[in-house]
Order: structure tokens, then C-alpha cells, then sequence
């Protein structure tokens, strides 16, 4: 056998020497030619249809984009707002019309208390306006610190960091922590800055049916199913849970306790929204918290505005230093935007004191509002929304007409009368298309501290008044 | 839209050294007349017809034996910070960090370790050079609140004294209206007294002001544009309207150096985003044609619109925008232009009209003109300004008008005094000056720091100066010899630059005055030689006599 192979070798070489050059030549680049289709790259498809520059030009010429924004008609209903002169509190004047306020989020009457108008002023002849930069780059003032021990205190947390806009607050609070690949279990009556800050985070989010626990422990239970099927990914993966503690959109409370037992059974973080609750529910304002007397360390981040009930701007996270430190370098609204002008960050200080030295100002909120809840209770052809002691209520259309504009005319209609009866209401206002779950259009009924029992029932009664008028 | 001829034009300063730099950067030589060499200079994307004035804007090359150390020093922090981790896992070194609860150790870790390694080991050893806390207007100085810490920067005391008359070079107070007194505050004040400061509601349900809606004409007819509208914030200025502006199967063409606010919103628009080299008009040209032509990706249907997002001047590159040339392509290709004037309003052109009366320009060829009221009339907010349908869609659409507060009247008040004095409508001419006064200032500083060797980058009229220390070491070492010698600084490294980028950023006031400005240069020269910064090779020999444009500082002043 060896021999034979040798012979066969030699016979190669033979053949190699007699063959004519233009073969070798031919062969050689043969040979070459298949290297290179063995290297050149695949070629793309864009490539095989080349255009020339031409056809290019033409196809610039051609091309039309939709103009930057659609029309939108004269008479849109949210173009031509209510215009306010004056101040925007308890007394107010809505298109020339003095009214009592039932619209505006002042729930303590903070905004028009002289102590805080005071305070700010001071702190205005002291600091200016402005804080011309965002906190790293000197736009860290001493009453910004301030405010963030004492909202702690009050809160009784470790930290607190305040942003400068209430709405993004939470909205950069979630993406903070949750990122690609985590997941968010959320409830569905969930308000918009929720909303945005889950968008933001690009994290898998799993909405739960509003206030339904049976429905997040399934979820949970699917999630813990996923990972003993994956255990190595699931190590990995973060998980929060995000609620409201007092819904903006249903007025309702958020059941916290089960909350807190589902977060420790499934080991999900809770993060808990209060703009409605804080300075609301508690005996002493502490929020929804306080109200089902659940552990403040059992939460691992509260959010709340500072708009509603300390009737300033801005907002605040707080909780345990472990997780709210993280927001100073990762919270964008926070590091990337200007700080709180120190003016309202003073005021802010002023109604907490204002808050921690009368708490009997919850108990009288707290009676207002069932007060109030009590009062609408009966009115022809509407239905009232929310706890007794949500401070934001909604009447909503028993009877729908079936489509939203009509719904929507009805209730400006229903506002409209009140307005003309000195009585300040308002719609409640969401961006249809956007909101993924868009409540039923509802008239926003606000309570606050300085509404008095007649106001209360005069209010009631002009409500009942048009309902009867203008739904038959 | 290639020039090839370098001196066609005369007064074609706008040279543009179009030569990607390391990090993938245009870098721009600057130059002057008399140090001009051809060879250098390449006039590419010169188009000098569109400029009304001189474009001089300078980015010098990072030397390379400097960007060899600076490396070497992120190797060194970088062992030693594995090292330590290493010691504190241990428990040889004492552990600072704050802990998770021990009920909650066994739930997934909220941070990933290594996300958190250059903080612990880099940016808590230089940490006090950010977040100083401040106890009095942040004008032309400020008081800061002195602070130590006694376990290198994990925690800070504050000693009860107070740092007096620190000269402020870190507040964007561009047009001096961070005051107490004066015309505003009296104005912002009687606003407090009479409305308070919160207003509860929003715009579209109980919080529209007459005061806002007067704010938003002024807006308007300051911009020379048919509609403006106001927020609260700047920074969700960007973030919550330009999910209004485009949408699924829209392109945003976003150049590379955008806000963090103008990517957010760009990202929640739910467009596709492609990303141009900052400022360079090549690049964005090449990502117009190419999604003309090639449409949207796999399906190839044309794409629904464009929108161009850029800034009037960077605030981390002092680098204006090429509003011309964006302009001509814009209209070229059909697409939408977002301008984003957070520090160029005010700050910019005769009458401060930023970036577009800078270039002599008509506002309706901006789009979306955007801007923020933080910086140059020293209050909050920020604003959109436009066409009136424009305008209308967002009333309609905009998030922030129908979920989000609306703005603090003390804080409208603080606008409409300021701007109206910007304007000239307060029948005195302080506006007017300070204007002047900026200018002057930001091509007097620009230039003597210039003379002094430091790299300066940037243009030559913005008021913002970054000048360049690159090695990590020399970002706290700057901040703090600079306090030492009573002048506030911002530096600024990784992330917010480019790694081997590390800056100190200057940000020029009209309040400041030229025995400051000239204390603030001395001490910078000073800490410059002991800091060995001065690592410019473009020697810029002092001259009095070289030919500025109108804005130069008298020969007797320097």
C-alpha cells in the first residue's frame, strides 16, 4: 500500500511538470478565485440594489413627512383652559367669578397661610429666586439640606431627597433602581408619572387588577414558577412592586398590609406613591403608612409631591439610606435638572412645622372629608368615587351616554353650572390616548381644611341642582 | 454641500479641522491669521456664505503622553480599588457603605456590585468638590457652608463656619439676575405676599393662571416666535413634549453630546434614535440621506418625520451649534428642527435672543424652539416656543399641562421682571448692558486663558469655559486649591466626559466684574503652574494689538 501511494505522489508531480503553462495558469487562478469568494464578505442586501445618486436624489425629492404636529380644532375642549386671577386658594376667581375653591389640591389651606407666605418671603430676600444650577454644581443651598432632614424626621425614615418637580419625582425614582431586564408588578389604576417613570425604566412590567391581591399573588406565583424553572436568571432579577397608597385616579386606599405580606412571601421591593395620602391619612399626616400603622422600614421607598398638601413645588422620595443615597447620582431628575428654588423649599419647611406642631388638622381634614363623601351621596344620576376619606373625589355618570365627548359635556356642563353658582369644580383631566388605562371621565371634587359646613352644603346642593337640571 | 476651496471667503472662520479624534469626536484646530498654515487647515465643511460672523470654535488634541499618564492613573485608581474592595470584604478596612436590612438580605441585591465600584472607589475620593452647599445668592461670589469629613469624604460634617465672598465661577447666573434685590425680587416678592408659592393644581383643571398666560405672551414676543408655552421644570420640558412631538415609525436625529433630558424624552417618544458626531455636519447630512433613502429599517417604509434635536451650546464642550448649516439641511431634506436653548438663551446674540439672533437667523426656521428659565433669568422652568399649532397641540397633548403642577408665581413674577428687562420694556437699559457686559467678559476670559497655555475648549463668544486637566488625580486637586484660594469651581470628569476628558468648567456671569475676573485668572494661572496644567502647544503669545471682533476688551484693561 505504502508503495503505492509513494508512486501515486510521484505520478503528481510528473503530471505537474509536463502540463502546459497555460493550464497551470488557468488553475492558479482558479485556485485564487476560490479563495477570495472563501473570504470576500457576504455581501448585504442593500448593496445588490445599489442606487445610483440619482434615484437617491429623487427619492429625497419625492419624500413628504407628516407635518410636525395634526391639526387640532378651535374648539377643543382642553385648549381653552379656566383662566384664575388671584391668588389660587380657599377664595378663588375662576373666569372673572369669585368662587369657593373645590378644585385645587390645597388640602391644609397652606397656600394661602401668612406664616408660609412669610417664610418664603424671607428666604426670597436671602437667597433670590433662582438656584442657577442642579445640585452638584453649587445648587445645593443650606435649606435644601434642611428640608431633606426634616422631611426624614417627619417621616421618620433615615433620608429623604427632594427633586424640583412633583412629577418627576417617582418617574425618575423607578428607572433609578429598575432597569432592563427587572421586573415591575403594577397596579392598573396607576397614575400617569408611575406611568412614565416604568416607560423610562425599560423593565418588564406586569400590571395587576387595581386593587386585587388575588390577582398580584397570581402573577407572583407565575413569576416564582419562571424562576425555579430559570434559577440562575432569577438571581439576578430585581422586582418591585409599585403602588399608589391613595389613588389619584379611584380615590381609593391601597391595601397595604397584604402588600407588605406578599412583599416579604415573594421577596419583592414595594415602592409606595403618596402625593394623595401624605399629609392626608394618619393622626399625624405621616400618610397611608401610619394609617394601617404599618412599619415605615417595611417600605422600601415613599414618594410624595409637595404640591397637594405642603402647597409648594416639588417633590420628595424617602426611606432607608441603603436605597434613597443611590438617587443622588442616578435619580435623573435630580442630578441633571436645577434645584428647588430656596423660596419654596422655606415654605415647604414652614407648613411642616405648621404640620407637626397642630396634627388635630388631619383629624379636621379627615371629618371634612367623609363630611363631604356623605354630602354627594344621592345625587341624581351621578356616582360618587373613593373612600370617605380620600380628599380627592370623583363623580362619575351612572349612566354613561356610550361615548366619552358626550360624557365629558355632560360633566363641563354640570362644572359650568357650578361655576356660575360660585362654586370652583373641575374635570379630571388625562391624556386619552396615552394612558394606559384611561379612567371613566369624572368631575374632580376636592376637600380641604378651610371648606366650611355651609360652604360643604351649598356645594352638594348646586351639584344635585344641575345633576337634576342637565341629566334629567 | 463640500467646499473645496479653503479661501474663497475672507471672512471664512468657521475652520473646521474635520479629523475624528480618538474618541471619535471632531476635533477643530483653531487658529488664528497670523499662525495660519494651509497644510492644517482644512475648509471642508467651511460654508462660510452661511455665517454672518466669525466661527471660531477650538477643540486642541489631547497630548499624548497626557493621555498615556491619565490612562495609567484610571489603571492605578483601579487596582487599588479592587484592592481595597478586597480589604473591606475582609474586614481589614472599615466599611462605610450603607447596609441592606437584615430582614431583607435574602432578596435579590438592589445593586449589581460592580455598578457601584466607581463610586465607592473613585468618585467618593474627590467628592468634595461636588454638591458644596451654598448659603446666600449664588451671584457673582457666594457664601459657601464649610464642611470636613474625617473618613475621607463617606461622611461630612458640617463645622458651623461659613466661607465668605467665594467668587462664583460654577452658577449658569449668565445674565447676573440671581439677586435678592432689585427689581425682580421686589416684583417676585409682592407676588409672594399676595398669591403664595404653591399653586396646587394644573394648567388644564384649576392652575391657569392669568400671570402664566401673560408669561407665555412675553415668551412669544421675546423669541419672535406666534406662541410660546411655560413649565415648571427644564429638565421635563424635554423629557414630557417631545413624546408629543414624534412617535412610533418617526426618526430622531440626536447629536451625541444631548442633555440627558433631551435623550430621556427622545427614548419615551418611542421613535428610532440615531446619533449624529456632536456637531458635525457631515455626519448628520450622511444619517438624513441614508434614512430618506433606505427608510425604516426591514420594512423600508418611508419614515413618518424627522426631527432634529440639537442645543444652542453645549454645557459640558462651551461649543456652539451650526445653526446655519443645520438650518440648510433641514430644510434640504424636509425634516423637523427641536433647538434646545437651555444656556444659549439670554446668553447669546445683541439682544440675547440666544443662538438664532447670535447667527442673525429667523426664529420660524426652528421648529421647536425650547429653552429654560433656570440659567440667564435666574428663576425655574422652562419653555416651548413656535408655531401657533404647534403651540395648541401641546396645550392639548403635553403631558406636563395636564398632569404636572403648574408653575410657582413668585418664580413667573422672577420672568417677566427679568425678561422684560432684558427687553428693554422697564424703560432702562440694564438689560441691555448686561448683555454687552457677558460678551465682553466670556471673549476676554476665553482669551487670557488662552495666553496662559491651559486648553480651552470651545467657542470663543460662549460664556461657558471648559478647560481641560484630563488626569483624574487633578479633578479634586483643582477643586480644591481653587477653594483654598476662595473661588468656586466646577470640575467634572467620567461620566459626564469622555474618560481621559476631565475638565474644569467655568461658567462666565455678567455680574462679574473685571477685578474678579482677573483675581479668578491669577489664582487659576497659579494653581495652572503647581498643578502643571498649562498643557496647550498652541502658544498663544499675548498681543495687544491683534485685531478682535467688536466685543474686545479696550487695550488699556489688559
Amino acid at each position: 500500500m505504502a508503495s503505492g501511494q509513494q508512486w501515486v505522489l510521484v505520478e503528481m508531480v510528473q503530471a505537474f511538470y509536463e502540463a502546459p503553462a497555460y493550464h497551470l495558469i488557468l488553475e492558479g487562478i482558479l485556485i485564487l478565485w476560490i479563495i477570495r469568494l472563501l473570504f470576500s464578505k457576504t455581501y448585504k442586501l442593500q448593496e445588490r440594489s445599489d442606487l445610483t445618486e440619482k434615484e437617491k436624489e429623487e427619492l429625497i425629492e419625492e419624500w413628504q413627512p407628516e407635518p410636525l404636529v395634526p391639526p387640532v380644532s378651535k374648539d377643543h375642549p382642553s385648549l381653552n383652559y379656566d383662566v384664575v386671577t388671584g391668588p389660587p386658594s380657599h377664595k378663588i376667581i375662576v373666569n372673572g367669578k369669585e368662587c369657593i375653591n373645590f378644585a385645587s389640591f390645597n388640602f391644609l389651606g397652606l397656600l394661602d397661610n401668612e406664616r408660609v407666605k412669610l417664610k418664603a418671603l424671607s428666604s426670597l430676600k436671602k437667597y433670590g429666586v433662582g438656584t442657577c444650577g442642579p445640585r452638584g454644581f453649587y445648587g445645593t443651598f443650606d435649606v435644601h439640606l434642611e428640608l431633606e432632614e426634616r422631611l426624614a424626621r417627619f417621616m421618620r425614615t433615615e433620608e429623604a431627597i427632594i427633586y424640583s418637580y412633583g412629577f418627576a419625582t417617582i418617574a425618575s425614582a423607578i428607572p433609578a433602581y429598575s432597569k432592563r431586564g427587572d421586573i415591575i408588578f403594577v397596579d392598573e389604576a396607576a397614575c400617569f408619572s408611575i406611568q412614565k417613570g416604568l416607560q423610562a425604566s425599560r423593565s418588564f412590567v406586569k400590571y395587576f387588577k387595581h386593587n386585587d391581591m388575588e390577582d398580584l399573588e397570581r402573577l407572583l406565583k407565575e413569576q416564582e414558577i419562571e424562576d425555579q424553572r430559570n434559577p440562575r436568571k432569577a438571581k439576578v432579577i430585581r422586582r418591585f412592586i409599585v403602588v399608589e397608597g391613595l389613588y389619584i385616579n379611584t380615590a381609593d386606599l391601597c391595601p397595604l398590609p397584604e402588600l407588605v405580606k406578599l412583599k416579604y412571601r415573594y421577596k419583592v421591593r414595594l415602592f409606595l406613591e403618596e402625593s394623595m395620602s401624605f399629609g392626608v391619612l394618619g393622626e399625624h399626616g405621616r400618610g397611608v403608612t401610619e394609617h394601617f400603622g404599618v412599619n415605615m422600614d417595611d417600605i422600601d421607598l415613599i414618594s410624595a409631591n409637595m404640591e397637594n398638601a405642603l402647597a409648594s413645588i416639588g417633590g420628595f422620595c424617602c426611606g432607608r439610606s441603603f436605597v434613597i443615597d443611590h438617587q443622588r447620582l442616578s435619580g435623573q431628575g435630580y442630578c441633571f435638572s436645577a434645584s428647588l428654588p430656596p423660596m419654596l423649599a422655606s415654605a415647604a419647611i414652614e407648613a411642616l412645622d405648621i404640620m407637626e406642631e397642630d396634627p388635630g388638622i388631619f383629624r379636621v381634614l379627615q371629618d371634612k372629608c367623609k363630611h363631604v363623601h356623605e354630602a354627594l351621596q344621592g345625587t341624581p344620576g351621578l356616582k360618587v368615587v373613593g373612600e370617605p376619606l380620600a380628599p380627592a373625589l370623583h363623580l362619575q355618570l351612572e349612566n354613561s351616554t356610550g361615548s366619552r365627548t358626550n360624557d365629558l359635556k355632560l360633566l363641563r356642563a354640570i362644572v359650568n353650572y357650578s361655576l356660575e353658582r360660585h362654586i370652583a369644580l373641575t374635570l379630571a383631566r388625562y391624556l386619552d390616548k396615552e394612558e394606559r388605562f384611561l379612567p371613566l371621565p369624572s368631575i374632580r371634587v376636592v376637600v380641604t381644611v378651610e371648606q366650611t359646613q355651609e360652604e360643604i352644603e351649598k356645594a352638594a346642593q348646586c351639584i344635585r341642582e344641575a345633576a337634576v337640571k342637565i341629566l334629567k | 454641500m463640500t467646499e473645496s476651496a479653503g479661501n474663497k471667503n475672507e471672512d471664512c472662520h468657521a475652520a473646521n479641522g474635520v479629523k475624528p479624534g480618538k474618541n471619535g469626536m471632531v476635533k477643530n484646530h483653531h487658529h488664528h491669521h497670523q499662525y495660519q498654515k494651509q497644510e492644517k487647515v482644512y475648509h471642508a465643511a467651511c460654508n462660510g456664505e452661511l455665517y454672518s460672523r466669525p466661527f471660531i470654535e477650538s477643540f486642541e488634541e489631547t497630548p499624548m503622553l497626557v493621555a498615556v499618564l491619565t490612562y495609567m492613573g484610571y489603571g492605578i485608581l483601579t487596582i487599588f480599588g479592587y484592592l481595597r474592595d478586597f480589604m473591606r470584604e475582609w474586614k481589614i478596612e472599615k466599611c462605610h457603605i450603607a447596609r441592606e436590612r437584615e430582614e431583607q438580605k435574602d432578596f435579590v441585591p438592589l445593586y449589581q456590585d460592580f455598578e457601584n465600584f466607581y463610586t465607592r472607589n473613585l468618585y467618593m475620593r474627590i467628592r468634595d468638590s461636588w454638591n458644596r452647599p451654598i448659603c446666600s445668592v449664588p451671584g457673582a461670589t457666594f457664601d459657601l457652608v464649610e464642611r470636613s469629613s474625617n473618613d475621607y469624604n463617606w461622611t461630612f460634617e458640617y463645622t458651623g463656619r461659613v466661607v465668605k465672598d467665594v467668587i462664583n465661577l460654577g452658577s449658569y447666573n449668565y445674565l447676573g439676575f440671581a439677586e435678592n434685590t432689585g427689581a425682580c425680587a421686589t416684583a417676585a416678592g409682592e407676588v409672594t405676599v399676595k398669591f403664595g408659592v404653591g399653586v396646587a393644581s394644573t394648567r388644564q383643571e384649576m392652575g391657569n393662571l392669568d400671570r402664566h398666560e401673560e408669561l407665555e405672551k412675553l415668551v412669544a414676543s421675546f423669541l419672535g416666535v406666534e406662541s410660546a408655552m411655560a413649565f415648571g421644570m427644564g429638565f421635563a420640558t424635554n423629557s414630557m413634549n417631545i413624546p408629543a412631538l414624534a412617535g412610533k415609525g418617526c426618526l430622531i436625529l440626536s447629536d451625541e453630546l444631548n442633555h440627558a433630558s433631551l435623550v430621556l424624552g427622545a427614548r419615551l417618544s418611542g421613535s428610532t434614535i440615531r446619533v449624529f458626531k456632536h456637531n458635525n455636519m457631515q455626519s448628520l447630512e450622511k444619517l438624513l440621506r441614508d434614512a430618506i433613502v433606505h427608510g425604516q429599517p426591514r420594512t423600508h417604509r418611508p419614515w413618518k418625520k424627522i426631527l432634529i434635536l440639537v442645543e444652542g451650546i453645549y454645557s459640558m464642550e462651551g461649543s456652539i451649534i451650526r445653526l446655519p448649516e443645520v438650518i440648510a439641511l433641514k430644510k434640504k431634506y424636509k425634516a423637523y428642527l427641536y433647538l434646545d436653548e437651555a444656556h444659549s438663551i439670554g446668553a447669546l446674540g445683541p439682544n440675547g435672543g440666544g443662538v438664532v439672533e447670535y447667527f442673525g437667523l429667523d426664529p420660524k426656521d426652528v421648529d421647536v424652539m425650547m429653552g429654560t428659565f433656570t440659567k440667564s433669568f435666574g428663576a425655574a422652568g422652562g419653555y416651548i416656543g413656535g408655531r401657533k399649532d404647534l403651540i395648541d397641540y401641546l396645550r392639548t397633548h403635553s403631558h406636563s399641562a395636564i398632569y404636572a403642577t403648574s408653575m410657582s408665581l413668585p418664580v413667573v413674577e422672577q420672568i417677566i421682571t427679568s425678561m422684560k428687562c432684558i427687553m428693554g420694556k422697564d424703560g432702562t437699559t440694564i438689560g441691555r448692558s448686561r448683555i454687552q457686559r457677558l460678551a465682553e467678559n466670556t471673549v476676554y476670559f476665553r482669551r487670557r486663558l488662552r495666553e496662559m497655555g491651559f486648553i480651552i475648549y470651545g467657542n470663543n463668544d460662549s460664556p461657558v469655559v471648559p478647560m481641560m486637566l484630563y488626569m483624574p488625580a487633578k479633578i479634586g486637586a483643582f477643586g480644591r486649591e481653587m477653594l483654598k484660594r476662595n473661588i468656586g469651581v466646577v470640575v467634572v470628569g467620567f461620566p459626564a466626559t469622555p474618560i481621559i476628558e476631565s475638565r474644569a468648567r467655568f461658567c462666565i456671569s455678567a455680574a462679574h466684574t473685571k477685578e474678579m475676573l482677573d483675581r479668578a485668572l491669577d489664582v487659576i494661572s497659579e494653581v495652572g503652574d503647581l498643578l502643571q496644567l498649562k498643557y496647550s502647544r498652541h502658544k498663544v503669545i499675548p498681543s495687544l494689538d491683534r485685531p478682535f471682533d467688536e466685543t474686545t476688551y479696550e487695550e488699556n484693561e489688559e
